[in-house]
């Protein structure tokens, strides 16, 4: 047990560099999965198109792929991911301004699969509106813009709320995968150093990353049932 | 997406109809010159399309095309494999799990009125912890990630003196995560049920277990079998985790191919069409089976259990995995 006492600043560390990842990721897919959702929900057939190709493409590849897509594409491409490293972000989260790539390889990866899930989670909010809502708010003359700003998009965002905390707990979790990407000192990056290289004890370090999970998900599944429960209520 | 435009647009009308024909054009030229520039350009800048780098992949006469192609069907093989075995062995372990998790909230609400007053104590006491210790291992390894599971499985074991094929440790890693996910989905879809329906097989006295076994799980399948058929995509998905723990799947094969062949790029664009297409048509099949089920309810005219909410998350949640 002893080297969850030692290597405390290591767990402490691993938990910080995911609670980082995910909070970029969280952000980047949120903003990306709106703008998927958009296309999908677009008059225009073609941008439809390009939405559903999207969904259908990142929903059925395994996150690996994504990964390898990303940390061996993209410098097959020649691209570090440069773009990334935004001055004033760069300096909050070291790891977007460092000369290693796979931060922010991983960080694409985790966006791009994960939009494709908040678009579906938006969607079947907006497809969760009675059609009534939408046609009387037609029928008294608003826009599209109108109807989607004050009639469809609030009763949506009710609807939208538990899908889109499922899709981020998942997310939490998925990025633990991209320790195994070249992100170096994550909490599951870290479980590999301390079990193999570091030669500590499996059960207490495998305790020590279990619960830097849990201290992320479970809280926020806790929450997300107590809104689910006083949801149901409302109805 | 027909019901979708139903929702927000009504039938176009000819100035409409006008409008959206230019904004399609104009989106498809804005699309295709996006994709030229920002995909095809560079990937043809670097040579991305050399024959050289596609060719054992899809020229039948290249000399590495039936090795090539060998390989990746052995990889296909392992993972649809693992993908089975997980899948059944989760289905087992999670059907096991609902059924006991719902009889112990039963037995934990019961007052052994029949027995003397300590025993009666005790067998509450002990169901009430059992309870109790059920719940936290669900939500313990439901907030795990799998890759985790899979890792510490991997490692874990051969602590204990407990080595299997690497196969095995995929299997358990993926089980221990899918069966806890299928419990709670059978669970809520059990919950779900009219009460009416536990009520009445108490009535021609059936035991709880009964009840369970004969009334609530078959209906609870048939209402969840969607949210199974995803969770199955889900499961199949996660296999290429395998490679963490060097199983022989799709994606480890494919490391193999580019360490000699020298082409990323191509290798996983094939592998991702694979998956892509097995996926998208286990997940056609759960939208068709979702459709044939509501139309049999209503042709049945029986009431409409609708999947509760939990499911619908239990759904997002799992599709959410890697």
């Amino acid at each position: 047990m002893n080297v969850l006492i030692d290597k405390f600043d290591v767990f402490a560390g691993g938990f910080w560099l995911t609670l980082q990842i995910c909070f970029l990721a969280a952000i980047g897919a949120l903003i990306l999965g709106a703008v998927v959702a958009v296309l999908r929900i677009s008059p225009v057939p073609p941008l439809r198109a390009v939405g559903t190709t999207y969904v259908n493409i990142f929903r059925n590849l395994p996150l690996t792929v994504v990964l390898f897509f990303a940390a061996f594409g993209l410098p097959a491409l020649g691209s570090n991911a440069d773009f990334l490293r935004i001055p004033g972000l760069e300096s909050i989260f070291s790891r977007l301004g460092t000369d290693l790539p796979y931060f922010r390889f991983g960080l694409i990866a985790l966006v791009l699969y994960t939009a494709a899930f908040v678009c579906e989670a938006l969607r079947s909010g907006v497809n969760a509106v009675p059609a009534g809502q939408a046609e009387a708010a037609r029928s008294l003359g608003l826009t599209f813009g109108q109807n989607l700003r004050h009639v469809v998009l609030p009763q949506s965002w009710k609807a939208s709320v538990v899908p889109l905390g499922s899709v981020i707990i998942a997310m939490i979790k998925n990025s633990a995968l991209v320790g195994f990407f070249g992100v170096v000192g994550d909490l599951s990056q870290t479980a590999d150093q301390l079990t193999s290289a570091g030669g500590y004890p499996f059960i207490p370090v495998a305790i020590g990353i279990s619960v830097g999970y849990l201290i992320m998900t479970v809280p926020l599944g806790a929450l997300l049932d107590r809104i689910e429960k006083r949801q149901a209520v409302a109805r | 997406m027909s019901q979708q435009s139903s929702v927000l647009y009504d039938i176009p009308g000819p100035r409409q109809r006008r409008v959206t024909l230019i904004s399609s054009l104009v989106a498809v030229v804005v699309v295709l010159a996006g994709a030229y520039l920002f995909i095809y350009r560079p990937l043809a800048d670097k040579g991305q399309f050399s024959m050289e780098l596609w060719g054992p992949l899809v020229d039948p006469s290249n000399e590495n095309f039936p090795l090539v192609w060998d390989r990746i069907g052995l990889g296909l093989k392992n993972t649809l494999v693992a993908a089975a075995l997980a899948i059944v062995s989760s289905l087992v372990v999670g059907t096991l799990l609902a059924v006991l998790r719902i009889q112990l909230k039963s037995l934990a609400r019961r007052r052994f009125t029949g027995t003397a007053a300590p025993l009666a104590y005790l067998l509450r006491g002990l169901s009430w912890v059992l309870a109790v210790v059920t719940r936290v291992c669900v939500e313990v390894f439901r907030g795990l990630p799998v890759v985790i599971t899979i890792f510490f499985v991997a490692r874990g074991f051969p602590e204990f003196g407990a080595s299997f094929d690497n196969l095995w440790y995929l299997v358990i890693g993926l089980t221990v995560y899918n069966s806890v996910v299928i419990a709670e989905i059978l669970r809520s879809g059990m919950e779900g049920l009219p009460g009416g329906q536990a009520e009445a097989a108490a009535a021609i006295g059936l035991s709880p277990f009964q009840t369970t076994g004969l009334i609530l799980l078959p209906q609870a399948f048939r209402i969840m079998l969607p949210a199974l058929i995803s969770q199955l995509v889900v499961v199949l998905k996660d296999t290429s985790l395998g490679f963490i723990i060097s199983y022989e799947e799709t994606l480890n094969i494919g490391k193999q191919i580019i360490g000699v062949l020298g082409n990323p790029i191509q290798v996983y664009v094939v592998i991702a069409v694979l998956f892509i297409a097995i996926n998208y048509s286990l997940s056609k099949l759960a939208q068709y089976v979702q459709h044939r089920l509501s139309q049999g309810r209503k042709s049945a005219g029986t009431t409409t259990p609708t999947p509760p909410p939990a499911a619908l998350t239990a759904q997002a949640e799992g599709a959410g995995g890697p």
